[in-house]
């Protein structure tokens, strides 16, 4: 196999993050944009690593796993500050959220 | 190796369409539900880079525990459950752009550097392998790690409380 098949395919996987990170509006969603963008990074860490060798790819695996659970830590504050937004402005709608624009 | 080639193909064309929907659905619980396909193809994807217990981790970590959280967060929120028109900002077709233009740039970039590499035949890693990594080079950086989940947790509840 091609190491390209697998870089390609987290490519698509970031590019199509970054595109519901900018298009949508809904904050749930575009923190589940933000998770297919780490997913891809970690297909990246894993592939280059099986790329470099037995060694490489069990540290690409570590930071596959740190890179996990730095995901789950993100989610539960991203979530949380969903909840405290909805609650203080009835609306979790991120165009809505201008408090600091200048 | 054919058979290899195959599941990479059917994996990567659920993930791909799965993931297109995540952000294009207009129905929020829908978009949690796409994005569990899209991280069982990821699990699926760790398999074949043999990669067993990370597979074992994503299926567990993020489908057992994330997507449920974003069910809740949902529910909480108290999204509009069904289809609804007013997801997306009006920045669309810009937003397809820089995506399309960050493709074409990443995969021409790839393609440069790494166009002929052949993966070589992997060994499977074994979670003891891995295990031993962890705990002795990088004994540090999962301390750190810990830490960091310590702090988001009780973040996570300081934030949300009502007081």
């Amino acid at each position: 196999m091609y190491l390209m098949q697998f870089l390609a395919l987290a490519g698509f996987l970031f590019c199509v993050g970054v595109y519901g990170v900018l298009a949508r509006k809904n904050a749930v969603l575009v923190l589940m944009s933000i998770e297919l963008i780490l997913n891809s990074v970690n297909i990246n860490l894993v592939a280059l690593g099986v790329y470099r060798g037995f060694d490489q790819a069990i540290v690409g695996q570590v930071f596959s796993l740190f890179v996990i659970a730095v995901a789950a830590a993100e989610v539960g504050i991203g979530l949380a500050i969903v909840l405290l937004i909805y609650r203080n402005r009835a609306s979790i709608d991120l165009s809505e959220a201008d408090l600091m624009k200048g | 190796m054919v058979g290899e080639n195959i599941a990479f193909g059917i994996l990567a064309l659920v993930m791909g369409l799965s993931a297109i929907r995540v952000v294009t659905t207009k129905n929020v619980v829908h978009a949690a539900l796409y994005l569990v396909l899209v991280l069982a193809g990821v699990a699926g994807v760790f398999i074949l880079l043999a990669a067993e217990f990370l597979a074992i981790v994503q299926i567990l970590v993020y489908i057992g525990a994330i997507v449920v959280l974003f069910l809740f967060g949902i529910m909480l929120t108290r999204a509009p459950i069904g289809r609804v028109a007013d997801l997306d900002n009006n920045q669309r077709g810009l937003g397809a752009v820089v995506a399309l233009f960050l493709f074409g740039v990443l995969g021409w970039i790839l393609y440069d550097g790494f166009g002929e590499a052949r993966l070589p035949v992997r060994e499977v890693a074994r979670s003891g392998d891995v295990g031993v990594s962890i705990f002795s080079t990088f004994v540090i950086p999962f301390e750190v790690i810990s830490v960091l989940l310590l702090a988001a947790l009780v973040g996570a509840v300081v934030i949300a409380r009502r007081d």
